[in-house]
């Protein structure tokens, strides 16, 4: 009797420990678990969470090209992309190629999507112009460009510049415009555009001067009102301008912050209704075993939210749906179990041998349905797209974890009532 | 608890399969009858590709609102687009074939200037383009063939291929009840439906297979009572958990119909009708199939 109560208060001790686990986190030295609020450690808060965008291109591949030459070329991109990003700012962003052609970005907290969108994909086919429009240089005539700080002027005054190092085929050919357009200074008409995709990044002038020479060396400076960003994104334009394929979007998703807020904040709601309203059902038909797998419920709900910060599952909307679901059928195996225990009962077994005769020949459609549905949450897993694989990876632990709680916490602690001696039938619901 | 009002179950398999052809039927003749235009099955833009944009314009999106912005992103795009209120009826929802990101970003700009937004109102944008949504139809496709035929694999297995193949009959007649609410509804068919779909499957096997499992159960103590007469009594030992179990479930999908944002209503309302769907089919048909296939009762 004794043993019965200390082991019946430890399953309860256990879930609270889960709880507080799940809430405040807890560090055992040797492992530390994170909460579940926490935005480094704890659950992961997917895109639609939080607000932020999902971006798919797609590389234009013209022409044969080897499978070899094809992940080559890719992972240039994927760098070129990469550098992109943190000169846009989004360091936090991840990226990622899939299959052969197509790379995805995931940028999260972004205020502008349609600019990264842009931004990103741009062929950038740079072009250096004079006042005419004429090209005078190409992207393929450099050979690198650099940002830097540092006293360049005769003000002797530190500051951002980018600075353009020419192939040795491209100088003569940049003195000559530089020649020219420094001629230009006095109609204020001295100015070499650099444009991307036809786009003016920026329009630097060359100064009176060079009228005579005309800009003649391997590096270029690029003085402005510079930042150490828009130093650092013009040099990236013009150095690794040029993406190996021309890309196309083909697949764009994004959620502002203030939507993202919102669906965590209502499914959070949505879910806390639902486990009072499958308790109350829970307790209202089944009387004291429905207490029992309301315990078993509050188990699997603690259980299932460590676990996720544990393993850093990251929570997507779809996600959160599928826990909901899962606890709802969570409750399912135990419907199973007490209808059966009911039964035995009526047909008069002790409280004790029903309970022991309705778990035992629940079980086969217990493991059967759960089996059946885990297939449908695998087969989503492995050929689900996007959201769909946060889903069925919800489902997926819920339908596992579920099992063991419904099954073994349930069973335990229904043996222990029988061991307080609690034979009344009235309070198992007949 | 729900024992008290027995009739026969598997006596009247007609009349219940009527029922659900005439369901069925119904969806079918509105697909055919209803003006989808070229678009037969309503496909969102996750298959058919597209893109849709969520704004909040902190107006009331009257019909002279979108029809007014309607007509303006035909200036600016030259592509007509179809603009609809949604959520508490300040926020409106644009869809249209597949924009460019420029041509988005002038809507959104030019929605900012008409209604003073910020860069926060523009809640929501997806833009799938057909490669991809050619993907998705085919994956979409391909996982329910697979979990089908894995399904209908495990119960043979685990029962017989008769029982098998009542279940999956079952499981088909869910998700084209679903299908069928979906188009009277005219909701669009996304890549939600087939999330709740395939949880329909496992759903649907999980409540006819509590049923087989205790028709298999009775029928090894049968002895020589006829195989209908131990199905139907296996029904109805089984129905109150079908029952409940469907309301534990219901709890939590009916809160995120009521709270929940707009992508976990069109995941909700589906998987309530499948559920349903799930329920009847495993009380009322998957029994009683078994018992057709299984042919002329025969000494267990």
């Amino acid at each position: 009797m004794t043993k019965s109560i200390i082991s019946f208060v430890a399953v309860l001790l256990i879930i609270l420990l889960l709880g507080y686990i799940a809430l405040y986190g807890l560090d055992l030295g040797f492992y530390e678990f994170s909460k579940i609020s926490d935005e480094e450690n704890g659950i992961r808060r997917g895109l639609d969470l939080v607000g932020g965008s999902t971006i798919t291109f797609e590389a234009q591949v013209e022409g044969d090209i080897s499978a070899e030459e094809l992940a080559k070329n890719m992972n240039v991109v994927k760098q070129i992309l990469t550098q992109r990003l943190t000169y846009l700012g989004y360091s936090e962003s991840l990226i990622y190629l899939v299959g052969d052609r197509r790379i995805t970005v995931e940028i999260p907290s972004i205020q502008d999507p349609e600019e990264a969108v842009q931004k990103l994909g741009s062929t950038a086919q740079l072009e250096f112009k004079d006042y005419d429009g004429n090209i005078v240089m190409v992207g393929s005539d450099i050979k690198k460009a650099t940002a830097a700080f540092g006293p360049i002027d005769s003000t002797n005054i530190s500051q951002n510049y980018v600075e353009i190092e020419l192939k040795t085929e491209a100088i003569k050919k940049f003195a000559e415009a530089t020649k020219a357009a420094a001629q230009r200074a006095a109609e204020g008409e001295n100015i070499i555009y650099i444009s991307l995709d036809g786009n003016n990044v920026s329009t630097p002038s060359v100064g009176a001067e060079f009228a005579e020479t005309g800009i003649n060396s391997e590096k270029i400076q690029i003085i402005g009102s510079f930042t150490a960003e828009s130093a650092g994104w013009l040099a990236n334009i013009i150095s690794s301008g040029q993406l190996p394929f021309s890309l196309r979007e083909i697949e764009m998703r994004s959620v502002g912050p203030v939507l993202g807020d919102r669906a965590l904040e209502t499914s959070l709601l949505a879910g806390m209704i639902g486990i009072i309203l499958v308790c109350i059902f829970m307790i209202v038909i089944y009387r004291l075993p429905g207490l029992v797998a309301d315990f078993a419920l509050l188990f699997y709900i603690t259980l299932v939210l460590v676990l996720l910060s544990a393993f850093k599952v990251n929570l997507s909307l779809p996600g959160i749906a599928g826990i909901i679901l899962s606890i709802g059928m969570a409750v399912d195996a135990n419907v199973v179990i007490f209808e059966r225990i009911r039964e035995e009962l009526r047909n008069g077994k002790t409280i004790k041998s029903a309970i022991s005769a309705g778990f035992n020949r629940a079980f086969t459609a217990v493991l059967d349905s759960n089996v059946t549905t885990f297939i449908a949450a695998l087969v989503l897993y492995i050929f689900g797209t996007g959201q769909i694989v946060g889903f069925a990876i919800t489902l997926g632990i819920g339908i596992i974890v579920s099992m063991f709680t419904a099954v073994t916490v349930t069973h335990f602690l229904l043996n222990r009532l029988v061991d307080f001696k609690i034979t009344n039938t009235k309070l198992y619901g007949i | 608890m729900y024992n008290k009002i027995k009739f026969d179950i598997v006596k009247r398999f007609n009349l219940f399969a009527i029922i659900s052809l005439v369901l069925i039927a119904v969806g079918l003749i509105s697909l055919i009858l209803l003006p989808f235009g070229v678009n037969l099955f309503n496909l969102d833009i996750e298959f058919a590709g597209g893109t849709s944009m969520n704004v909040a314009i902190h107006t009331q999106a009257t019909q002279e609102v979108t029809q007014s912005i309607s007509a303006k992103i035909k200036d600016l795009t030259g592509t007509s687009a179809t603009v609809q209120s949604t959520g508490d009826g300040t926020e409106i929802i644009i869809k249209s074939t597949e924009l460019t990101s420029e041509q988005r970003q002038s809507i959104f700009e030019a929605l900012k200037e008409e209604y003073s937004l910020t860069n926060e109102d523009l809640l929501k944008t997806d833009n799938v383009s057909s490669v991809v949504g050619q993907d998705f139809k085919r994956s979409a496709f391909l996982s329910c063939i697979i979990a089908a035929a894995l399904m209908l694999l495990y119960i043979t297995i685990r029962f017989e291929f008769k029982s098998g193949l009542s279940a999956v009959i079952c499981l088909i007649h869910d998700i084209l009840v679903m299908l069928s609410v979906y188009v009277i509804l005219q909701i669009p068919l996304n890549l939600t439906f087939v999330a709740a779909a395939l949880t329909i499957f496992g759903y649907s096997i999980n409540a006819s297979i509590i049923t087989f499992d205790r028709i298999r159960e009775n029928n090894k103590a049968a002895g020589r009572e006829a195989f209908e007469n131990v199905v139907e009594k296996s029904i109805w030992q089984t129905v109150s958990r079908s029952i409940n179990t469907t309301l534990t479930t219901l709890f939590t999908v009916i809160m995120l119909l009521i709270l929940g944002v707009q992508s976990l209503k069109d995941f909700a309302i589906p998987l309530m009708i499948g559920m349903l769907s799930g329920t009847y089919s495993s009380v009322f048909l998957a029994g009683p199939l078994w018992v057709k296939f299984k042919g002329k009762p025969k000494k267990a």
